[in-house]
């Protein structure tokens, strides 16, 4: 059995709060998971449920009160374990009066990479993250879904087997979010360890592996995005276009929302054959016919729900 | 990372470090007093440079001065060394800092005019300082007071002492006897009363330590050179008597001169000389003080 | 240890970016301006002036960097997060701290070493006297130096806890006491218990002594300030780095960014 990428065991994390800090709030309670070599794993849950908690437990930024985590099987407070992950903070910030070269060229001397390899593994981070252009602007004029670009080029500059990517698609337009997608794709094909988390649904839906669900400080649920969900098709839908006034298509038309001349349907799968006949015999005109499934977001809804049913909604915040 | 523990151990860690600080601060310490014995130092002696330089903090840096003028003075005393000359320096510097401060003036002249080793021997410089403490101040009558002091007692010129007290007799809230002593100095010039007078202003109206210690010192020696002058007042007395001087205190107390011994301010006997003269007794810490501001009754 | 001294280059590259050493503008002209009006203001003793000044000016405008920057070293990363990105990466805490101290330390040296030329040159324009000052002054100059390092280290430490403007207070406050031990050693006040009195011993040498690097004087009279006296300031300045950056340094290593 190979060893996983990362292994969590019961770890915990809470703050001190309050008047004189004597009270405490947990942030992570007990969480177990494990992230397996060269998956790409998802970390969903709302805001304040944990995610970065998490990540800056795992990346050594802050300190677990119980529990322990490895990753590459070695402990999270070895820090030359550092040398084989790389870290996208949540909203990035850097030295602003830096250029983007030099940052990167800073972060290069960190992991210690000798001069040579320094310069081109720079220009191909810069590349690879559309920054070539920029590259000799100072950072205090990058627009934050460049911030995020150069993030993610110092997350991978050194070439990590493990990459750990804090809301990688935040603030990034349509375009930005499908180069980040396109690059996390391009590191599980190099055969990487992905974690990041996201409140995007369908981010999780499309690149994950494996996706874990954390509400409340509590992992709810770890699977594949199907499996998580339980899926079975729960109907088809019917779209079509329909001008006539046949008498007999009523008690369907009721069942129906309709937008202008287009009726979306809903029916149980066995009636999809006899519907379309009946649809076909009066004359409608069938744009298309779709599965309906569970989707992840109704089940997160309903994990949220159930959390805030027992709990009073205060945002859990590790600030 | 390091637990909880070992945190506690590397705080630990710092207390031989702060050992070590300790003893190379002692080695530190002789190796800069030995830099500065040859020489006092005061670098910045322009008044008006460093007043440029002070901003609004000038009082502040007035009182800095004022506090350094005091400490050099109490430690060139206790240490009995009798050269003097940065006190002007400083009390220049601390006057042109801030003019107003009263206490500076006061001080600077009492121990400017006084004569070495418990004065720097420098009644003219006292009269400059006092001088501009009266531009500044021109109402502050006790420095006219000051002033015919200097000129009564070190500079022996009773005329300008006259008129100081005179001059200052005038000034709102001036003393009824200031006027006094205008006419007692024009008229007698230099007498023992009029000396103990003025020392016993001194020591009232003052709240400085080191003033009111210097003016006690001062009236006892005063009150010793009066015994002394009584006590050879009686001397003659028993030499017309007996035919020769007394050659101790027994002497005079048998021959029925003297009710008891007579022994000065600090509790000493006074004691006579091979001509018969009554003088502070050796052991009395009075004689130190007598040898230090060179009064001989 | 090497990268200590990758993110003491780049402190120093922010230090120059930031335009810290702008500074040496106006000393350069207040040098000049004084050297020009000394011989007006004071006969006989110009060459003392301008050492007086130069090193009060230096002393300073170095104190003024190496509070301001020094507060800001620590909390400033942690405050904007350029610090998260730097330690996911394989640098121990530790490391970064010496090499922030590190960065401050090398731009106040290149600063003080710019003015002690500067002080030099304005020294050559009024010589007066043949005496040999030049000695004594970069001995006092280097001093200066010791004793800005030390105060960078204490800022280094306040910030790695607490707010900047708190930190400058703090580490004013330790230097403006440091400069006082003498007299804090002895206090003679007859309304004092014995107790207080000891404790007050005690504090004098526990508090960073910044009076011993004070010579000011010998400089600005020419003379010469004893080789073993130079060691022992350097030996002390070291030695009470090494303390308040190990304190920082446990500080810090267990700190949890938010």
């Amino acid at each position: 059995m190979a060893t996983a990428a990362i292994e969590i065991e019961n770890l915990s994390k809470d703050y001190p709060f309050g008047f004189l800090h004597l009270k405490r709030k947990t942030s992570l309670e007990g969480l177990s998971m494990r992230v397996e070599d060269g998956e790409v794993f998802g970390f969903l849950g709302p805001n304040g449920a944990g995610k970065s908690t998490t990540i800056k437990l795992l990346v050594g930024l802050i300190f677990p009160t119980a529990g322990t985590a490895r990753i590459l099987g070695r402990s999270i407070n070895d820090i030359s374990m550092h040398a084989d992950i790389g870290y996208l903070p949540e909203q990035p910030y850097f030295y602003d009066y830096l250029t983007a070269a030099e940052l990167l060229d800073y972060f290069a001397r960190i992991h210690d990479l000798p001069e040579q390899e320094r310069k081109t593994r720079v220009d191909l981070m810069l590349k690879k993250v559309g920054l070539e252009t920029a590259r000799k602007i100072q950072l205090r004029k990058y627009s934050k879904g460049m911030l995020q670009r150069v993030g993610l080029a110092q997350a991978i500059l050194h070439d990590p087997k493990v990459v750990i990517l804090d809301e990688p698609m935040s603030g990034l337009d349509p375009v930005g979010r499908r180069e980040v997608r396109d690059i996390i794709l391009e590191l599980k094909k190099a055969g990487k360890t992905v974690l990041f988390s996201t409140h995007i649904l369908s981010d999780a839906e499309m690149l994950c592996d494996r996706v874990g669900v954390i509400v409340g400080g509590k992992l709810r649920g770890v699977g594949a995005p199907d499996e998580i969900v339980g899926m079975k098709a729960q109907g088809m839908e019917i779209l079509f276009e329909y001008a006539g006034t046949d008498a007999s298509l009523k008690p369907l038309l009721s069942k129906t929302t309709q937008t202008g001349r287009r009726y979306h349907l809903q029916i149980p799968e066995a009636e999809l054959y006899a519907t379309l006949q009946q649809l076909g015999v009066a004359g409608a005109n069938i744009l298309s016919v779709t599965q309906v499934k569970a989707t992840l977001e109704e089940y997160f809804m309903h994990l949220v729900e159930a959390d805030r049913a027992q709990a009073p909604a205060v945002e859990v915040s590790g600030k | 990372m390091i637990s909880g523990a070992s945190r506690v151990l590397l705080f630990a860690a710092l207390l031989p470090g702060f050992a070590g600080v300790w003893r190379l601060q002692k080695t530190i310490d002789p190796e800069r007093a030995a830099m500065y014995q040859e020489q006092d130092d005061l670098v910045l002696r322009s008044g008006p440079l460093l007043k440029a330089m002070s901003l609004e903090y000038a009082p502040l840096i007035a009182d800095l001065y004022w506090t350094r003028a005091v400490q050099y003075y109490g430690n060139k005393h206790a240490s009995e060394q009798t050269n003097i000359e940065l006190l002007w320096p400083l009390l220049d510097v601390t006057t042109s800092l801030d003019p107003h401060l009263i206490v500076a003036y006061r001080f600077g002249s009492m121990f400017l005019s006084q004569q070495p080793p418990s004065g720097a021997g420098k009644p003219e410089l006292a009269v400059q300082l006092l001088q501009r403490g009266i531009g500044a101040n021109p109402e502050y009558w006790r420095f006219y007071e000051d002033l015919g002091f200097v000129y009564y007692f070190e500079l022996k010129d009773y005329h300008k002492a006259a008129e100081a007290f005179l001059e200052g007799s005038k000034k709102p809230g001036a003393l009824i006897w200031m006027k006094t002593f205008a006419a007692r100095i024009s008229e007698k010039g230099e007498t023992l009363e009029t000396s103990v007078m003025l020392w016993s202003e001194i020591y009232n109206s003052t709240s400085d330590p080191t003033i009111k210690q210097n003016a006690k010192i001062h009236l006892q020696l005063l009150h010793a050179q009066a015994d002394c002058t009584e006590l050879n007042q009686l001397a003659s007395e028993y030499e017309k008597r007996n035919g020769r001087h007394p050659r101790n205190m027994r002497e005079m107390i048998n021959a029925g001169l003297l009710p008891g011994p007579a022994v000065d301010p600090a509790g000493y006997a006074y004691s006579f000389d091979a001509e018969g003269k009554a003088h502070i007794n050796a052991a009395s810490p009075l004689f130190k003080e007598q040898a230090r501001n060179q009064k001989t009754p | 240890m090497r990268r200590a001294w990758v993110v003491a280059l780049n402190t120093f590259r922010e230090a120059v970016r930031d335009r810290v050493l702008y500074n040496l503008v106006f000393f350069a002209l207040a040098m000049i301006a004084a050297s020009i009006l000394v011989g007006q203001v004071s006969i006989g003793i110009e060459e003392m002036v301008i050492v007086s000044l130069g090193l009060s000016a230096i002393s300073v405008i170095g104190l003024l960097i190496a509070v301001f920057i020094g507060v800001g070293l620590v909390s400033k990363e942690m405050d904007k997060r350029t610090l998260y990105a730097l330690l996911a990466k394989p640098v121990r805490r530790w490391e970064f701290l010496v090499g922030k101290f590190g960065g401050l330390v090398l731009t106040l040296t290149v600063n003080t070493a710019a003015m002690a030329i500067g002080l030099f040159l304005a020294l050559k324009l009024v010589k007066t006297s043949g005496e040999a000052l030049e000695g004594p002054v970069l001995v006092a100059v280097y001093f200066i130096l010791l004793k800005l390092a030390l105060v960078v280290a204490l800022a280094l430490l306040f910030s790695c806890f607490t707010t900047p403007l708190l930190s400058i207070l703090y580490t004013v406050g330790l230097y403006i006491a440091g400069l006082f031990v003498t007299e804090m050693r002895t206090l003679q006040s007859d309304r004092m218990s014995q107790a207080l009195r000891v404790a007050f011993r005690w504090l004098s040498y526990l508090l960073p002594n910044f009076e011993n690097f004070d010579v000011m004087g010998a400089a600005a009279h020419g003379r010469a300030i004893p080789g073993m006296l130079i060691a022992q300031n350097t030996a002390y300045a070291v030695l009470y780095c090494a303390i308040v950056l190990t304190a920082a340094a446990a500080i810090f290593t267990r700190r949890n960014l938010k």
